[in-house]
């Protein structure tokens, strides 16, 4: 590429104030945002969406999803919403969302058919798979993992996002791109109420004043926390980058209870800092690819066991719950991985770690689509891999447009989750993520946080998950939200708050040189590697909560934005710091090590002790920080919870 | 305030050359794939017409949402970097391949 010299192409609008309001106001436009939109318009509310990107394509679900989770309502599910919401809590030993997992097992199914009414395509109605063992013939669904219990759906999820933003513009939802939520803004005369946001534009950087009765934080999960990578940026992580932990930080900043906060997983789901090779572009036998066979590089199948160690024979047999098992828990987020989950629902794997070890297997690993069943293969390579987020032109279009033909070639694997260290040595514990069912805001049976007016959907509520989840929680939530906001006043926004804001905000613009956010970042990310990383104790954690307030009054000052672009980026890493300050918080807290939360203690080494097995909470009040609790499953009973909350 | 205009751009200070390759004889400057982008990396080119500035390579999420949306076929290309060229083996010869 050749070196342009330019002026920023857009106007400069720093400080330009504009005013909007709005019944609800949702911050962020991904899945669940779209989804908390249409559900609030639906129910006659005035809606009001931030995004910080393009809605029509952004976040996660913006460039597809293969599959649809939890479809437990289906006709051709037999099991039962509650035992199921039940066993993905117990195989997370009871750090997970109950709420959410129920709302998500009762809805899926009926949220699956009103998307395919907005013009989604969610059922096999070309019939490429006519007659395949993972196809209902009755509906057309096809289900993946468990071919007995079909409780998750094959999707084509590259439909979904654009139909969901078309059905908000129908509904006369008011969308704004490319502006960034900054800062929630709590009731002049009351602290717990929220009343709107801030946010900045992140090409003009025009200043926005939000007043809404009701606030739904669509915002994802933190990401950027541990790992930085200033050359491979957009490599370093599965999700958008700019999934920085925005709404985290606004829900800490505004006094919201926080859970599961010092949860978080050591790797990089696969990207490696920016170092691994692009998601599903690899053989695998894992999700996307389910149940692809594996060989080696001599050409030995690798075989597969079941959960008590009897070989599979079949590829058919990979999708049947074991002997005496009613069904096996398979997907993202169905436990705390790299942890298996509990025996009881324990899937079959490749017998791949082991083989490796007693040196039985040559590197490097293959995946053997040629092999595969027809149907299968063309379900695999071609439909998962090509609906799912990020494969469709990174690598179907990639791979084919080189040549490659799934009924001929072997695709090469380079990292698999509990791979022998032969092949790919574990990261540095250090080096984390938040990781799948990850911390965040505390949600009761409204989706509502802990302070009024707020609410969550999607990767933003605590232990949050997949598409299908956020489109279940971001549907759930609107209705709530909207109701809400109809029988209650507006609030006091405060112009001392907006102040304050714009102060800190503009801040970065002022300086004409300085610290870069790059830097910036990759110092947080060091704080958090090193007081905040594999294995933690008081003196270290205090250690990182000193090293942040010293870089919040000193460094924090002499970081500048040269243009809107780079004050988005600023302000983001702004948020993760203020999500690392949660994260060491929460880390003091829990006086205790636990295996399930991947969170360890030098000076509290006992793992899970009994006294222990709850949820702890954080929230910053007036600059000191409190710490609750609550007890494990506080939200059942299950049936009666979710009838009340969803008695309009 | 001051209004800040300045900026450069510095290509081969990136680890990844050039994200997106797009065929400057068949890009009508539409600039829909700078209105898409989720990560915001490219800017309108101060030549109408021209195809867009990538002005921030390293932050590009190799999603090729870009390219998807390009209304002429063809005239944009998503570049897997050099360490993201993948390998596979033709199964009946052995024959090796890489991206």
């Amino acid at each position: 590429m050749k070196p342009v010299s330019m002026e920023w192409p857009y106007p400069i609008k720093y400080g330009e104030e504009t005013e909007m309001s709005a019944d609800v106001l949702v911050l962020g436009g991904g899945i669940a945002g779209c989804w908390a939109a249409i559900s609030a318009a639906r129910k006659g509310a005035n809606v009001l969406l931030v995004e910080k990107t393009a809605t029509k394509k952004s976040g996660m679900g913006g460039t597809g999803g293969d599959h649809w989770h939890y479809a437990i309502e289906s006709p051709f599910c037999p099991l039962d919403s509650e035992e199921f919401a039940q066993a993905l809590v117990d195989n997370h030993k009871g750090y997970n969302n109950g709420i959410a997992r129920y709302i998500q097992c009762r809805d899926s199914y009926e949220t699956l058919l009103e998307l395919e009414a907005m013009g989604a395509k969610t059922r096999d109605t070309e019939d490429e798979f006519a007659g395949a063992e993972f196809r209902d013939e009755e509906t057309k669904f096809l289900y993946t993992y468990d071919y007995v219990n079909k409780y998750t759906l094959r999707v084509w999820g590259t439909t979904f996002k654009p139909v969901l933003y078309r059905e908000c513009k129908r509904l006369g939802v008011t969308i704004l791109d490319r502006v960034m939520a900054t800062r929630l803004l709590t009731d002049e005369d009351d602290q717990t109420r929220v009343v709107g946001a801030t946010g900045v534009h992140t090409r003009t950087g025009g200043f926005y004043v939000f007043s809404a009765k009701a606030t739904i934080l669509c915002m994802a999960y933190p990401g950027r926390q541990w790992i930085f990578s200033d050359g491979n940026g957009g490599m370093a992580s599965f999700p958008p980058p700019t999934n920085a932990g925005d709404g985290h930080a606004m829900a800490w900043e505004a006094g919201a209870e926080l859970t599961m906060m010092e949860r978080s997983v050591s790797g990089m789901n696969g990207t490696d800092g920016g170092n691994g090779v692009p998601a599903y572009m690899m053989g695998t036998h894992a999700n996307t690819w389910y149940p692809c066979t594996l060989v080696d590089a001599e050409g030995r199948e690798i075989p597969w066991i079941d959960r008590d160690g009897v070989r599979i024979e079949t590829v058919s047999d990979r999708c049947m719950p074991a002997k005496g098992q009613k069904f096996f828990l398979m997907g993202g987020g169905v436990s705390a991985a790299p942890h298996p989950g509990i025996y009881e629902y324990m899937a079959p794997r490749p017998l791949m770690k082991e083989m490796l070890d007693e040196g039985k297997l040559t590197l490097p690993i293959y995946a053997d689509l040629p092999s595969m069943p027809e149907m299968e293969r063309k379900v695999i390579f071609g439909m998962m891999v090509g609906e799912e987020a990020k494969t469709k032109i990174p690598v179907v279009q990639t791979l084919r447009d080189a040549g490659f033909d799934p009924s001929q070639d072997l695709l090469q694997s380079y990292h698999m989750i509990g791979l022998s260290d032969w092949l790919r040595p574990p990261a540095p514990s250090c080096w984390r993520r938040m990781g799948f069912n990850p911390g965040g805001p505390l949600v009761d049976w409204d989706l509502k946080t802990s302070l009024d007016g707020l609410y969550a959907a999607g990767d933003q509520v605590f232990a949050g998950n997949d598409h299908s989840h956020a489109a279940t929680t971001g549907r759930w939530v609107g209705k709530r939200a909207s109701e809400y906001a109809s029988g209650s006043a507006p609030g006091r926004v405060s112009r001392a708050q907006v102040d304050r804001e714009k102060e800190r905000v503009y801040a970065p613009t002022r300086r004409k040189e300085g610290v870069l956010w790059q830097e910036f970042n990759a110092a947080v990310c060091k704080v958090m590697q090193d007081y905040c990383g594999g294995v933690r104790n008081k003196s270290m954690l205090n250690l990182g909560l000193l090293t942040m307030r010293e870089i919040q009054n000193r460094e924090m000052e002499e970081v500048y934005a040269r243009n809107p672009k780079e004050l988005m980026r600023v302000l983001e890493s702004f948020s993760i710091l203020s999500v690392g300050e949660a994260i060491l918080h929460a880390s003091l807290a829990r006086e205790a090590s636990s295996a399930t939360l991947h969170f360890m203690r030098s000076d509290f080494p006992a793992l899970d002790p009994p006294e222990w097995n709850k949820f702890i909470t954080i929230a910053k009040k007036a600059g000191r920080v409190e710490v609750g609790e609550l007890p494990f499953n506080y939200w059942l009973p299950f049936r009666e919870n979710y009838d009340k909350s969803n008695k309009s | 305030m001051e209004q800040s205009k300045e900026m450069q751009t510095f290509p081969g200070n990136q680890t990844a050359h050039a994200p997106v390759e797009i065929d400057s004889h068949s890009c009508t400057g539409c600039n829909m794939c700078v209105n898409i982008c989720p990560q915001d990396v490219f800017l309108p080119n101060p030549t109408k017409g021209s195809p867009p500035v990538i002005a921030f390579p390293e932050e590009c999420w190799y999603e090729g949402i870009c390219v998807e949306t390009c209304p002429v076929a063809g005239t944009m290309k998503l570049v897997q970097p050099m360490m993201k060229r993948v390998r596979w083996k033709r199964k009946k010869t052995g024959e090796h391949f890489r991206l």
